[in-house]
């Protein structure tokens, strides 16, 4: 009789859409975990012990093995689970694949945050304008298909899942305006079909709920941003 | 393994100092793998660079067969995944891989970023002296994760060493910059540096620390607040 495959669990917490990404990653691969959800106010022993390093969600649990960094355990997901890859399977795609993904979390990361939490006293024009540029790079990617991953949802939707769904959530609760359907069509198709997804729906954080979330919130990261603006 | 004469269509568009070419320059040596190294004027880029990397105007970048492959560790990664016959760089097991990814990024975030913190803060200002104390964490949690192993990757070099060794050269620099003990500090990584430098591949691919200290000092003159 085979062994039973070993547990997998996974820690996040509320509103992230790091743990967005994971969650989609096992789903589409058929993998059952069980998820533990983090006060992010108030971090627990079991987090500081899997992750001491960056004391961050999420982190996944697989039997006696621990990932943290969500596009690191995108890449575990993808190699210890059988199922649907989430990665192409051409090495010169799976670079590209790889280079988009990189290029969201680090360089498209510092505008946005800029654009959209510092007050009125920081000139945000030039963030803007970058934060949109970014946005039309990435849209380029799309090449006509209606996803990164071509017909299916894969490694760099995933990725790329904040600006389907948070930006919106974040422009409502700072008012201001980034994204515009003439100048980003497919770009908008794109975040479109993906927050429509079956899959993405059963771990999407609800608009309103999101909403609530981000304008309780908006003193502290207007702070961050401030500080980091400074660093 | 055979070298092909067409230097597998290889080229690589790098820059001397750069521990980011480096790592790649490392990596092609350890797989055995010709190629055709492009020095570039980071002054003046090339049409063939900003052609190559439009989105960062940034070296390094891979050439194969063309087609421009960017940002050091996928350049790594795609090497193993395009030459399978060559030496791997990653392990084969998944977890083990994870380690190595999660520890090549760490060194991005963590150390290099904090680096040019270092460098680029006037000294004795309050985000210099916040950076003094990242990067001093930083080692102490490298170092530790190191701990008893020969290499990071374990038993033997890998991935990870490759990504982390190029920043041994600098480690001097931080130490002035951050006024710390690096010995003090992360001594176990001192060590590894060492034994590391042993390989020829990373023998002919590192610049000495008192060169690349010269580089800082280029650096802060030039980009450094005043």
């Amino acid at each position: 009789m085979a062994a039973e495959a070993p547990a997998v669990k996974l820690i996040g917490g509320y509103g992230s859409p790091y743990v967005h990404r994971i969650e989609m990653a096992l789903r589409l691969k058929g993998v059952t975990y069980e998820l533990i959800l983090e006060d992010l106010r108030n971090k627990s022993e079991l987090l500081f012990k899997h992750n001491p390093v960056h004391k961050l969600v999420p982190v996944l649990l697989h039997g006696d093995r621990t990932v943290c960094e969500s596009l690191v355990i995108l890449e575990y997901i993808d190699e210890a689970f059988d199922g649907p890859p989430l990665l192409p399977a051409d090495p010169y795609e799976r670079s590209e694949a790889r280079f988009w993904a990189q290029f969201i979390d680090q360089k498209f990361a510092r505008p946005f945050w800029f654009s959209f939490w510092t007050g009125d006293d920081v000139d945000k024009r030039a963030f803007l304008k970058e934060a949109k540029e970014n946005l039309t790079l990435l849209e380029a990617q799309l090449k006509g298909r209606s996803f990164f991953g071509g017909d299916t949802i894969g490694f760099l939707d995933i990725t790329a899942c904040a600006l389907a769904h948070w930006l919106g959530v974040t422009e409502e609760v700072t008012g201001v305006t980034l994204v515009n359907k003439e100048e980003l069509p497919a770009f908008c198709k794109w975040a479109d079909g993906y927050i429509s997804d079956e899959t993405v729906k059963q771990c999407l954080p609800v608009r309103d709920e999101l909403v609530a979330y981000f304008s309780a919130r908006k003193e502290m990261y207007m702070a961050r941003a401030r500080a980091t603006l400074h660093k | 393994m055979a070298v092909e004469k067409n230097n597998n269509g290889l080229q690589l568009l790098g820059f001397w100092v750069s521990p980011f070419a480096q790592r790649c320059h490392i990596a092609l040596a350890e797989k055995g793998l010709s190629y055709e190294s492009l020095e570039q004027d980071l002054s003046n880029k090339s049409e063939l660079l900003l052609r190559a990397n439009p989105v960062h105007k940034k070296i390094p970048v891979l050439l194969h067969g063309g087609r421009p492959i960017c940002e050091s560790l996928v350049i790594l990664q795609y090497l193993d995944e395009a030459f399978p016959e060559a030496s791997a760089l990653l392990p084969s097991d998944p977890g083990a891989r994870a380690h190595a990814r999660f520890w090549a990024g760490f060194v991005d975030t963590k150390v290099f970023e904090c680096g040019v913190r270092l460098w680029k803060r006037k000294a004795g200002s309050e985000p210099q002296v916040q950076a003094r104390k990242e990067m001093v964490e930083a080692l102490r949690t490298l170092d530790a994760e190191l701990g008893d192993k020969p290499f990071l990757a374990g038993e033997a070099f890998g991935f990870v060493d490759v990504a982390v060794v190029p920043f041994a050269a600098w480690l001097v620099s931080y130490g002035r910059l951050g006024e710390f003990d690096v010995e003090e500090v992360c001594p176990r990584l001192v060590a590894w540096a060492e034994r590391c430098g042993e390989r020829e591949s990373v023998a002919k691919s590192i610049h000495p620390p008192e060169k690349v200290w010269e580089f800082v000092g280029f650096l802060k003159n030039k980009l450094g607040d005043k």
